[in-house]
């Protein structure tokens, strides 16, 4: 399973959100490979899931992938329970 | 690398807008020679071109811009806003902690914002920040995360 954490420059805020995203998904024991990307490349990119804010998601319509929204990068609990309403074990 | 330390934290800060508070964030680490002055001015131009996205919790902005745009050494710089300013994110809006992040392309990048999230996933840690009216009382809170 591949996943892609979203941001506009692909530098700082979709790596902040990976490492969160790879713990709650470590936390439930599913297995994904968790990669980080600026908007632009990520819509060229293949994966099953993206993981972003509601301000790109817009940007993102479209993609094959499932888009899984998440508006508070630090909150474990939110990003939880996006993982787990969203992205199912393969 | 310079996580937070005394010099580039500023307490009570007072802004109009959101680019001022960008620039106040950013004003921080030009003062300690960690960026170039272009990259105060790219870390604006991305919230012109991509929106203030980087809101990234309630109250809680990180703007940053790419290493290319001039960084001089990995850093985070913290300005604690006196009122709250919009930066017209529909969620996380107002903000009062304005994180300006130095990006750097190497390792040291990933340790900080290792930091930094281990940090701001506790709220009591954001809450402290938020009331805190004295650099000692950030360095606190923040000890333990360096």
């Amino acid at each position: 399973m591949k996943i892609l954490t979203v941001c506009g420059l692909g530098q700082g805020t979709s790596l902040i959100l990976k490492m969160n995203v790879e713990q709650a998904l470590g936390d439930m024991g599913i297995r994904a490979d968790v990669e980080h990307t600026d908007v632009s490349t990520a819509s060229s990119m293949n994966a099953d899931y993206i993981i972003t804010s509601n301000e790109l998601a817009e940007s993102l319509q479209g993609h094959k992938a499932k888009i899984v929204i998440v508006n508070n990068y630090f909150d474990m609990d939110e990003i939880n329970e996006a993982v787990k309403a969203n992205i199912e074990a393969s | 690398m310079k996580f937070l330390e005394e010099t580039i934290i500023q307490l009570n800060v007072e802004v109009n807008d959101a680019e001022e508070a960008i620039d106040a964030a950013g004003q921080l680490l030009l003062k300690d020679q960690l960026i170039q002055p272009s990259y105060i001015e790219a870390m604006k131009q991305a919230y012109k071109k991509n929106g203030p996205y980087f809101v990234l919790a309630p109250q809680i902005a990180i703007p940053h811009a790419r290493p290319e745009d001039g960084v001089n050494e990995a850093a985070v710089s913290l300005v604690q806003l006196k009122e709250p300013i919009s930066f017209g994110h529909a969620i996380n809006d107002p903000v009062r902690l304005v994180f300006g992040l130095g990006a750097a392309s190497s390792a040291e990048h990933l340790s900080l914002l290792r930091k930094l999230t281990s940090l701001l996933n506790d709220p009591q840690n954001i809450e402290q920040l938020l009331q805190a009216t004295t650099i000692d009382e950030i360095q606190k809170t923040i000890g333990m995360e360096r």
